[in-house]
């Protein structure tokens, strides 16, 4: 349609000036899809925990072991269904500067860490295969793609925590249950940890890091983490429970200033493509006041002004949101790829592609607003008065 | 309010305001313009000669008095009524020519048939015959910046009357052009007023081009007088 047309070639009217304006609308949204992407990816671990599920870990430091004894005591509570443990092992994979060798390594009960975290799936044999043998360990689907790991590989890793060296052999490849679940850790028997530990330093064994339990009844958590900690108040290693969703909070937390001031920045972000835009729409507008003003003195309406700045402001807006997303897709990528473990899951969300092309066609309307407003108020005797 | 012209100006006031002070451009002016007069309205720069021809052709409003174009009271009209009137009834031609720099000249001549319902066919026939008569043909597909000034304001005077108003005004249409072009476009609205019986008012401060109007009225410290 005509009208289409104008907006089109209006818009092609200063190219240098069209293109700089996408440009920067499109390096702007850019920066908003990937800063978006790794605010969710941040809190994808305080999203995805379970309702059902608690830690118990020491009361002073996550750091401090908690003796194995406790299991049977807290197993005991009424409103307790299953209790599992973990370790937390360290240890250092080939080179330690690369950041894909950086991937989370625990020791854990193999009877009952699966039936807590139905999250890992894994065939009935590979479970079986990896309880059979003392140092079996199973890693995630994109750990393993992106080691090359395959059944019966042999892992090697140097112990930090847990001295001396360390060989375990893989005998099953989990996948999350969906894509929200990560895929990059390395489980092992917690025996073979404490075995090995009981030979050199036999007064770290019958440690576990953390107990992670199953309640009956959600409404049932304050109670047990009442009960759980009262019940080790008096003991050497006092405890603290809370639900999985505050547990991993807490991490999250610590680096929730970081997390807060990206967030602030995508904000700002969506100030200086307005800006960008509203400067563009704004001088084009006022070059071509007397054009408006004919236009109208040839019987065009409000409406058809409103179109004219308001599509062209749009196109830019669409163009430049529409590359920006485009690219924020590699760049998200290229960024999961250099980070593999860092971030575990790292995908640019639906809502994030909503907030982008809202942020562009928000940004395109506001921009037009008070050129358009300007140009209509604007007498056509006046109009047609200015110069150039 | 007596009087059956066509273009009927009963006692129109007119002033601005610049910053605190008022300034009044026309006071009580009257003017009647039969049909298919061809009326040349000249001054000295700043007395209000385009303030009238605007009030005339509907794009601005008198503070007092009336204006009657063809029996419709223009004042009468609300905004869009009235922009849908000057679509309709009056063809616009200015010292500058106004083209949109980036439509071709067809398309320029174009633009007024945009509002109207005529079909493709019905648009590309007036657009062209508008362009032979002022003999652009073979420049239909130029951009305004590729014309000389005198062809732009035969562009112009082609998208002033495509649309077949009754009124034509000109606000000094030959006031940015040499002598031999100025000719050419005095010879056009002298030839739309003969030939297709179109009302013209023309504000001039060229002697020359005034000499083609039938008559020539001097407007002068807000006061309207024969010449
Ligand atoms: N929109 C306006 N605002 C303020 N003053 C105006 C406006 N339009 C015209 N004037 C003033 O009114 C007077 C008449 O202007 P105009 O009708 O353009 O005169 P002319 O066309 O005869 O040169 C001038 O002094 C001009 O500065
Ligand atoms: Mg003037």
């Amino acid at each position: 349609m005509f009208i289409f047309r104008l907006i089109l070639k209006n818009a092609l009217r200063h190219k240098l000036r069209t293109f700089l304006t996408i440009l920067g609308i499109c390096i702007a949204v850019t920066a908003f899809g990937f800063l978006r992407t790794i605010v969710t990816a941040w809190s994808a671990g305080v999203e995805m925990s379970s309702v059902t599920r608690m830690i118990t870990r020491h009361k002073v430091s996550f750091i401090m072991p908690l003796p194995k004894s406790y299991r049977e005591k807290i197993q005991a509570i009424s409103d307790v269904d299953l209790v599992t443990y973990a370790n937390w092992f360290g240890g250092l994979y080939k080179d330690p500067n690369d950041w894909k060798n950086f991937f989370p390594r625990m020791a854990v009960d193999p009877e009952t860490y699966f039936d807590i975290y139905p999250e890992f799936v894994l065939s009935e044999k590979e479970l079986l295969d990896f309880r059979k043998e003392r140092n079996a360990c199973i890693v995630g689907n994109k750990l393993a793609k992106e080691h090359g790991f395959k059944i019966g590989d042999i892992i090697s890793m140097d112990g930090d925590i847990y001295p001396g060296k360390w060989d375990f052999v893989v005998r099953g490849i989990y996948k999350g249950k969906d894509e929200t679940w990560d895929e990059t850790q390395m489980l092992f028997q917690w025996d073979y940890l404490n075995e090995r530990i009981a030979q050199q330093q036999p007064t770290r064994q019958g440690n576990v890091g953390w107990y992670v339990l199953r309640v009956k009844d959600q409404n049932a958590m304050p109670i047990v983490a009442r009960e759980v900690d009262e019940l080790f108040s008096n003991s050497r290693a006092g405890t603290k429970t809370e639900t999985e969703k505050e547990f991993q909070q807490s991490f999250v937390s610590m680096s929730s200033a970081i997390i807060t001031s990206l967030e602030a920045i995508s904000y700002i972000i969506i100030g200086i493509i307005l800006l960008i835009l509203a400067n563009t729409i704004a001088m084009a507008a006022r070059e071509r006041t007397r054009e408006y003003a004919v236009l109208k003195t040839l019987g065009f309406s409000s409406i058809h002004i409103v179109g004219l700045i308001a599509g062209e402001s749009l196109l830019l807006a669409g163009l430049g949101g529409a590359l920006g997303l485009a690219l924020t897709f590699p760049i998200s990528a290229g960024f999961a790829k250099l980070f593999p473990t860092f971030f575990p899951i790292f995908n640019v969300e639906d809502i994030t592609i909503i907030l982008a092309v809202s942020v562009a066609l928000f940004a395109g309307i506001i921009a037009a607003t008070f050129p358009t407003s300007a140009t209509l108020r604007t007498k056509i005797a006046d109009g047609l008065r200015q110069i150039g | 309010m007596a009087g059956n012209g066509f273009i009927q100006v009963d006692k129109v006031s007119k002033s601005y305001q610049r910053d605190t002070i008022k300034v009044e451009v026309l006071t009580n002016i009257s003017l009647t313009v039969p049909e298919g007069e061809f009326l040349a309205l000249m001054g000295p720069s700043g007395s209000g000669k385009t303030t009238l021809l605007n009030l005339i052709a509907g794009i601005d409003r008198p503070d007092q008095g009336t204006v009657v174009v063809n029996t419709v009271d223009i004042d009468g009209l609300g905004e869009s009524a009235l922009a849908k009137w000057r679509a309709n009834n009056v063809g616009f031609i200015f010292q500058f020519y106004n083209l949109m720099p980036v439509l071709t000249a067809y398309e320029n001549v174009e633009l007024p048939l945009l509002l109207t319902k005529l079909s493709k066919k019905e648009k590309k026939e007036h657009v062209e015959t508008a362009l032979n008569l002022v003999g652009l043909a073979d420049r239909i597909h130029h951009y305004p910046r590729q014309l000389s000034g005198g062809q732009e304001q035969r562009v112009a005077i082609a998208r002033a009357l495509v649309t077949d108003p009754a009124l034509i005004v000109a606000d000094e249409p030959t006031g940015d052009l040499d002598k031999v072009s100025a000719e050419e476009i005095m010879t056009l609205l002298e030839r739309l007023n003969k030939e297709f019986k179109k009302t013209i008012v023309m504000v001039t401060h060229d002697p020359r081009a005034a000499e083609k109007a039938h008559k020539v009225m001097h407007l002068d410290k807000g006061e309207l007088t024969k010449g």
